[in-house]
């Protein structure tokens, strides 16, 4: 039996020991999660971001949205009645990194998509409280006025493919393009879009033709939360999907 | 050993300098030449002070910038904490720009209280106690000084950066790629550093506090390395995408994010409690056995306890379920850790009456007892399915950051300026009374506001009407939270209040005046008193 004392006298055995004492409960509850069914399966109608999307994506954590906002559904009656469906691992499986938040200072977006007008959306992020006078959201006037940045957008893809997505060449090549095309409903883009990305919305969402502004973004990928999954053919199978 | 130092810090100067020509972002071009410019600086002091290497006594340099420096921080992280309240209070304050939105805001305040604030005050203990406790100074020579200025560079990183939107937006790891690999390498040194010094200890005994800084420094690095893992958009700018995604990422960030609060905040500042609350009432530790079992039930349940911020979502349910029970038995050590602290001033209570640095340490002491009960009680699934996602969590972080970290660093505070400025007192021991019951009151505020507001907006969301219909639309919960937004506010502008009063007497006390005024004179022991 190894005597406390010994530890106290042997900083690299302490290191160590402890080392050891601070692993075990992040080994047991973390590895299983990458191979758990209920955590890596895989539900139709689930995709990779579109180009336009991911760029609002961009958008959404650098401004800190999920300070205030989560995306996260839980199954709970009221939640269900006020947001929707509970949401399901699958749906945050190409977000990196996961945007579930842990406060609710505004509501949940884990469905907002669909559920708003965009011009409600441009007007809300220019000025919440002309549509919710309760609101406490500042306002990003200057999302309408900023131009997305679109140079890198390829490099987002190829990124986000080292780290697990499955962005296929084709999508990486085509990805500044298919950017433009999804703000623009005369482009000749679109089948091919369509096709890399299934029920993507395209239209321009800021309701400003004259630019790819970060407003467009931001709105194609709000419009898109929670829209993928088609929950009135969903079945959850088996134990514990969720 | 001195041009290897000189070559490294040239080289690392070349680098960042090309870097910040070559940058694909405005933001990395300031980054890396900051960086360039540590660098610089760093060869200039290397130079100077060749070969007169102070190596007698103590290295107390370092701990008078860390006093300066953890002070200043927490000045600004509070004031930041006091402005964003406001903003929810009041939200035309977020004048509707980029760099004042209360989404970018935040992470400021969190990081500043945390890592600048909390960062610097463990930095400065840390050095302290290990080389009183050792009895031998700071190992590495100009080692120690690296760790602390990078470790300043890193939060001027981090903040400036999340003012201009580079954040990877999870929560206490905000920081992009470059900033993390920063704090990696002054990370590991601040390790070396310590181990080092405890390899020159006097002592055959490693003192207990010494234990808890070390499973702080060593833990926080496996976090920080594991939960920041990335793949950068490009090595020349700030973007980049973590390895983990979805449930994964979620339970990695909250494994993380639980032990930045169970080591960084908890371990680190029980070390603080284990050698300043002895110190100060010049008692023993009450019980060596009980620190043995407090320590390793402490280090080995907390790990344990993240999946609590994730009850009810996608992470699956044996997972929750084990995060919760580790929880609720975190309970216990964390009471055996407070106990051995407040039971170390038996015999000594009287001080409470004469010492008010004494008192804020015992304050802190026993909220660190409130929070670590109302945590596991949050950790239970049926109450977390009311207070997840609302004020609540607010209120508790709060409990536990203002009442038990903020007050036992102002007590390490008020306890190791006089010594270092080698002064016979505080400036005034009154202001340290006037800065205690300000603080305290503040937090009172700040506390029962967020538990009000937290459970009202819980209980509202959940409401139904007679019909059977949801009660209230959101807006109208944001609505009713507004009361006690103020509250709140004018809880964090008292605790702002304070903290610019003990900035002010420490001031003084580094610049060597003595307020006139009676200072209370313990009672003489009773031991052998006659009467």
């Amino acid at each position: 039996m190894i005597k406390h004392a010994t530890l106290e006298k042997n900083s690299i055995l302490l290191t160590v020991f402890v080392l050891i004492v601070v692993s075990i409960g992040g080994i047991v509850e973390l590895a299983p999660l990458f191979y758990l069914e209920s955590t890596i399966e895989e539900v139709e109608g689930m995709r990779p971001y579109t180009p336009l999307e991911l760029a609002g994506r961009g958008i959404y954590i650098r401004e800190g949205c999920y300070n205030c906002h989560s995306q996260m559904i839980r199954p709970l009656r009221d939640e269900h009645e006020r947001y929707g469906h509970y949401s399901l691992a699958a749906e945050s499986m190409y977000d990196h990194p996961f945007q579930w938040g842990s406060k609710r200072t505004g509501p949940d977006l884990a469905r907002i998509g669909g559920r708003y007008s965009d011009e409600w959306h441009a007007a809300h992020m220019i000025d919440p409280r002309a549509v919710v006078p309760e609101s406490v959201m500042p306002g990003y006037p200057f999302l309408a006025t900023t131009a997305l940045k679109t140079d890198d957008i390829a490099d987002h893809l190829t990124a986000n493919r080292m780290v697990g997505v499955p962005y296929t060449d084709d999508m990486i090549a085509n990805a500044a393009a298919d950017l433009a095309a999804q703000v623009d409903r005369d482009s000749d883009d679109l089948d091919a879009l369509a096709e890399r990305y299934p029920k993507t919305q395209v239209r321009d969402f800021d309701g400003n033709p004259e630019m790819i502004s970060e407003l467009d973004a931001l709105i194609a990928y709000m419009q898109m939360l929670g829209t993928l999954v088609d929950f009135s053919s969903f079945k959850a199978e088996g134990q514990n999907l969720r | 050993m001195h041009i290897l130092s000189v070559l490294i810090m040239a080289l690392g100067a070349v680098l960042t300098a090309l870097l910040a020509f070559q940058a694909s972002d405005g933001v990395m071009s300031f980054h890396a030449a900051l960086m360039a410019l540590f660098f610089l600086v760093a060869i200039v002091l290397l130079h100077r002070r060749r070969g007169n290497l102070n190596t007698d006594g103590y290295e107390d340099g370092i701990i008078r910038a860390g006093a300066i420096a953890s002070t200043f921080w927490g000045v600004v992280g509070f004031l930041v904490g006091l402005v964003i309240a406001l903003q929810l209070a009041f939200p035309v304050l977020n004048f509707d720009l980029p760099w004042t939105n209360f989404g970018r805001l935040r992470p400021l305040h969190t990081s500043a209280v945390i890592f600048a604030f909390g960062g610097n005050v463990l930095l400065m203990t840390s050095f302290h106690v290990v080389q009183r406790t050792c009895q031998a100074r700071l190992a590495g020579g100009w080692a120690p000084w690296f760790v602390f200025w990078g470790y300043q560079l890193f939060i001027v990183m981090a903040a400036t950066g999340y003012v201009l939107g580079v954040t990877q937006s999870k929560e206490y790891a905000e920081p992009e790629w470059y900033v993390d690999l920063w704090l990696t390498l002054v990370w590991v040194v601040y390790l070396l550093v310590f181990l080092a010094t405890l390899w020159k200890r006097k002592e055959p005994h490693i003192y207990v506090a010494n234990w808890f800084y070390l499973a702080f420094i060593v833990t926080v690095a496996m976090l920080h390395i594991i939960n920041n893992l990335a793949i950068p958009v490009s090595w020349t700018g700030t973007r980049s995408y973590g390895v983990w995604a979805g449930v994964q990422d979620a339970l990695t960030q909250w494994w993380y994010a639980h032990n930045a609060v169970g080591f960084f905040l908890t371990a680190g500042f029980l070390a603080i409690m284990y050698y300043y609350v002895p110190k100060r009432a010049e008692r023993p530790v009450y019980s060596y056995r009980l620190s043995i079992v407090h320590f390793w039930s402490l280090i080995f349940l907390y790990i344990w306890a993240g999946p609590h911020h994730l009850h009810y979502t996608a992470l699956p349910e044996w997972s929750q379920t084990l995060g919760m029970t580790f929880s609720v038995m975190l309970w216990m050590p964390s009471w055996g850790g407070m106990i051995n602290g407040l039971m170390t001033l038996s015999g000594a209570w009287d001080k409470l009456r004469t010492d008010p640095v004494l008192r804020m340490m015992v304050v802190s002491v026993a909220f660190y007892g409130m929070s670590t009960f109302e945590g596991p009680l949050m950790s239970i699934k049926a109450v977390n399915a009311l207070s997840h996602y609302t004020d609540w969590t607010i209120g508790h972080v709060h409990s536990g950051a203002l009442g038990w970290v903020a007050f036992v660093s102002f007590g390490a505070l008020y306890h190791v300026v006089p010594i270092m400025w080698g002064r016979q007192r505080l400036y005034s021991l009154v202001l340290v009374n006037v800065h205690f019951w300000i603080a305290t009151l503040g937090i009172v505020l700040y506390i029962a506001a967020m538990w009000v507001s937290g459970i009202l907006q819980g209980l509202m969301w959940r409401a139904y009407d007679h019909l059977g219909f949801l009660e209230y639309s959101f807006a109208e919960t944001v609505e009713a939270m507004h009361p006690f937004y103020v509250i709140r506010a004018l809880g964090g502008l008292l605790f702002v209040i304070g903290s610019l009063v003990m900035a002010y007497n420490l001031w003084r006390t580094m610049r060597g005046d003595l307020r006139a005024e009676a200072v209370p004179v313990p009672l003489a022991p009773a031991v052998g008193a006659a009467s």
